[in-house]
């Protein structure tokens, strides 16, 4: 991993990066003396290394957490937390500049202090930060070692010439940006998410390449904040993987926004004229250049692999895909397992948090639970949000299953009106001829925040008919998950029962 | 299904208006229509095939002399088979396909466009309509029987489970594929029934793959946003009671489909959730319309634009208060007392509509604004469709084309007219 990415030299200088140091990678931090043998050393300590090694500690096994740069990983320092505390921001200036679609007063003058915003960021990265400092994770009896992890064998490791032996051991090191192969682009010089976050001006011109979750967040919060955006996606709708009306509410949200949109686009190359960057591109044989003064690289992640020795330690592995794992997060060394980005396909911060479960529990007691059986919803924070969990209707059609969808607009919901949050839905994929939800999307404002419900009803098994007498509270958007169950419940009356029911309301 | 009489006259008048534009925009040397009346505008190659599926109606109606209508129709094959076909960058056509757009005058590729399979697709079921009411004649059956058997479907799928929107000399074959139900029903059943180059047997399942059944204001319906994905492939096929696997799953078949989407268009305009103005039960159709604009703000919503020519739909948008009316007439034979309702409220209470008997691209109440000229696939839509409701003749027509039965029967369809051999 290069030393560059995520390291306290990228860290902008302010008050509150100070402090997120302090508690990520302190300086001055003298790593302990290594015990004789650990129960299990995690390398990487971003969000599944800690919360894995939080796990396994809170249950008595001797615990050491080996990262080399900061504490928290992506998710803290680069990514989740650093880009919602941005989006907020954002969307009051893009409620500002909408007053009177709530009836209220336009103000006069708005003006973007992007520093303000960007320091506003960093205090809440650093105070997320103190609950898992290096201090913190010390006193609750955590051996925490910054440096190089590198194997030396199946059951052990060295950390600044340090030999750490272990029984398990876990590999969390994360993934990094994937940098597209674009001529000119090294010499123009781009940002990341490792380092966007540490910008103090606002991009006039910013060009953002690849239109996936970050993309699309990032294009539209520094739009919103000021800066002329152009969003660059390859295929033909953003977020490849979502269905497309829930892309297709996204481009139109974008678009009003402001961002010039570049859909099936690909990028010829970048040419750098004085301090302006020129982005060639081509769609459908048509050339376009559009100019930037930063370009943002969105392209997917590539899984930190490299620099472990990982050979000597028999654990498979590949540069795209990363760490090799069976279904129970075993690496081909049985000894140790792997969690999060260097190994996952879904690279999203509470899926590690759920395979460090796996993990503690597979690694120190003998458990046999599954990746597969894992229910994971995952969420897009753009205005409006997109969520999902489980099933696609594509997905499930492939695999010959009968597939319906409970579709409620949130223009048909009532609080949804009184926020002026209408764009978006909620669908519900069932199997047809059953109430059994296979999986569900949600496009809404705060779509994050409801697709923790449909989550939590596939999870245990709960059906469309036992969730239609779940109470919600009135009036909330989350009705609109109500609202799908009574549409299942009204078509799907069965027929002796209607006839009952005419029949005893004949009186 | 008749009109009362006073509808009857209301739907003469505007098949006779919409029929006009193919007399008048018109090349006679070689049967290329404009897409629209605007100035400089190409020809579309959709809006040919349009038209040929409409000279037979004129033939029958007693708008055109039989004589003429087969002439023109001849000329028109006669240029196509003639016409260059090539790599070449303004070739008409490759592998037996067409370029969207074409210089009417020339007939050679327009606007850079690309070669299109939906829009040649179109083509050829007008080719099918004219070479199946023209049979007598054994040069416009030889010429398209040929051009039908010079089309390469195989090449136009790429190797892939489904056909590719298009290709361009420059670029080679787009990147967009057909995701999720669409208008190009019509161009997998050509595909299938091809004579000499047909689409894999399984391509049209991996197409309905992609298709999502959803319950949508009280509608279970196979869900696309635009009217016109739910019409086009009707003018030449009566899906009544005709099933592939999906419908036979769902109990359902397109034509009913086409009748619920229509009531789902109805059902947002009455909701209306961004209050445009005009919106109602008599008032809707969002479809592929021409708009007033990019650029230009409302002053009613801030925030919001207006959009110029773009494929607008409902639930989901894009909608920025343009309504297309052509749209309700394409929905008359599915829901004809809503689609009448709506026809009378837009046509007639709109005096530059009712006195001109010919409908825009676009109305926007909000703008104050109407769509200048006329546009080819709206008025070929309402010819036709007028015609299915008032009389079935397309259809029935095209009952008699082989291979239009072929390629039903290939993509898995059975009952409604497929059941009925020899009848017409």
């Amino acid at each position: 991993m290069p030393t560059e990415m995520l390291s306290p030299s990228v860290l902008a200088e302010d008050a509150g990066n100070r402090s997120l140091l302090n508690n990520v990678h302190p300086e001055g931090w003298v790593n302990p003396r290594p015990a004789d043998k650990y129960n299990l050393v995690v390398l990487g300590g971003g969000y599944a290394g800690i919360i894995t090694a939080l796990e396994a500690l809170k249950a008595g096994a001797k615990v050491a957490l080996v990262e080399r740069n900061l504490l928290g990983g992506v998710c803290l320092n680069a990514g989740c937390i650093s880009s919602k505390a941005m989006i907020r921001t954002s969307r009051l200036y893009a409620e500002m500049r909408n007053a009177a679609r709530y009836g209220a007063e336009r103000p006069d003058n708005i003006h973007v202090d992007f520093r303000q915003v960007m320091e506003r960021m960093r205090r809440v990265r650093s105070r997320v930060s103190r609950r898992r400092s290096a201090s913190e994770l010390k006193a609750l009896g955590m051996d925490v070692f910054f440096g190089e992890a590198r194997f030396t064998g199946p059951q052990a490791i060295t950390v600044n010439g340090e030999t750490l032996r272990f029984k398990r051991a876990l590999i969390a090191a994360g993934a990094r940006p994937a940098i597209p192969s674009i001529p000119g682009l090294e010499e123009a010089g781009y940002l990341t998410n490792e380092t966007v976050f540490e910008l103090n001006e606002c991009p006039g011109n910013m060009v953002v390449i690849g239109g996936g979750p970050l993309g699309c967040e990032l294009a539209q919060a520094f739009s919103r904040l000021g800066s002329h955006v152009s969003l660059v996606q390859d295929e033909p709708l953003f977020l490849g993987q979502e269905e497309r009306d829930a892309a297709q509410i996204l481009s139109e949200s974008l678009a009003r926004d402001g961002i010039d949109i570049h859909l099936n686009t690909q990028t010829l190359g970048v040419r750098t004229e004085g301090t302006h960057k020129l982005v060639d591109l081509i769609s459908d044989g048509n050339k376009t250049t559009v100019h930037a003064d930063t370009i943002l690289i969105a392209a997917g992640r590539a899984p930190n692999v490299q620099g472990m020795n990982l050979e000597a330690a028999d654990v498979d592995y590949s540069e795209e895909s990363g760490i090799r794992i069976n279904d129970f997060l075993q690496t081909s060394n049985p000894r140790i397992y792997a969690a999060g980005d260097v190994c996952l396909e879904h690279k999203f911060a509470h899926i590690e948090g759920a395979s460090a479960h796996i993990v503690t529990q597979n690694a120190l007691f003998f458990g046999r639970l599954r990746l597969s059986a894992l229910i994971i919803p995952w969420c897009t924070y753009t205005d409006p949000e997109i969520a999902h969990v489980g099933m696609y209707v594509k997905e499930a059609r492939e695999k010959e299953i009968a597939v319906k969808t409970l579709t409620v607009p949130m223009h048909d919901v009532d609080r949804a009106m009184a926020e002026a949050e209408e764009d978006g839905f909620v669908k519900i994929h069932i199997k047809e001829g059953t109430d059994r939800i296979l999986g569900a999307t949600v496009v809404a404002r705060h779509a994050g925040e409801l697709i923790g419900v449909i989550s939590l009803a596939i999870s245990t098994g709960v059906g469309l008919r036992r969730l239609a007498h779940v109470s919600f509270p009135y009036p909330t958007q989350a009705a609109a998950i109500k609202m799908a169950c009574n549409a299942y419940r009204d078509r799907h009356q069965s027929r002796f029962r209607a006839w009952w029911v005419r029949k005893w309301l004949s009186w | 299904m008749a009109p009362a009489p006073r509808d009857e006259a209301l739907l003469e008048r505007f098949a006779v208006g919409a029929f006009r534009y193919f007399l008048e925009n018109v090349n006679p040397e070689n049967g290329l229509v404009t897409d629209t009346t605007r100035q400089g505008s190409p020809s579309s190659i959709a809006v040919v095939g349009f038209a040929l599926s409409c000279y037979p109606v004129a033939v029958e109606r007693g708008w055109m002399n039989r004589v003429e209508a087969m002439e023109r129709t001849l000329r028109t094959l006669r240029f196509f088979w003639n016409s260059s076909q090539s790599e070449d960058v303004d070739a008409t056509g490759y592998k037996g396909f067409y370029y969207h757009f074409l210089d009417p005058r020339t007939g050679r590729r327009a606007w850079n466009s690309e070669l299109s399979l939906i829009d040649s697709a179109i083509l050829l079921a007008g080719i099918m309509a004219a070479a199946t009411y023209f049979s007598g004649e054994a040069e416009v059956r030889g010429l398209a029987d040929a051009l039908y058997r010079r089309m390469d479907w195989r090449w136009a799928q790429n190797g892939r489970e489904t056909v590719c929107q298009g290709w361009k000399p420059e670029f080679g074959f787009l990147h967009y594929g057909w995701e999720g139900y669409s208008e190009a029903t019509i161009l997998y059943v050509l595909g299938l029934a091809s004579p000499t180059y047909p689409l894999a047997a399984d391509t049209y399942h991996a197409w309905t793959c992609t298709y999502q059944w959803e319950n949508i204001y009280g509608h279970d319906v196979l869900y696309a946003g635009p009217l016109f994905v739910h019409q086009f492939s009707h003018i030449w096929i009566d899906f009544r009671k005709l099933r592939d696997r999906f419908m036979r799953e769902k109990q359902s078949d397109y034509f009913e489909n086409s009748r619920r989407a229509t009531l789902i268009q109805r059902d947002y305009a009455k909701r209306n959730p961004r209050e445009y103005q005009g919106y109602g039960a008599d008032y809707w159709g969002f479809t592929a319309c021409d708009g007033p604009g990019h650029g230009t703000p409302t002053t009613s919503r801030p925030g919001r634009e207006f959009f110029s020519y773009a494929a607008r739909g409902a639930p989901w948008g894009p909608d920025d208060g343009t309504i297309a009316p052509a749209a309700a007439f394409g929905s008359l034979p599915f829901a004809p007392e809503v689609s009448l309702s709506a026809i009378r409220n837009i046509c007639e209470r709109d005096t530059r509509i009712a006195e001109s008997c010919r409908v825009p691209s676009g109305l926007n109440a909000t703008a104050n604004w109407m769509s200048e000229g006329y546009f080819g696939l709206d008025q070929g839509l309402m010819v036709l469709m007028i015609e299915n409701y008032r009389s079935e003749f397309v259809w029935n027509l095209m009952r008699n084309c082989s291979y239009i039965r072929t390629g039903l029967e290939r993509a898995g369809f059975a009952g409604g007219w497929l059941e009925v051999t020899d009848a017409h």
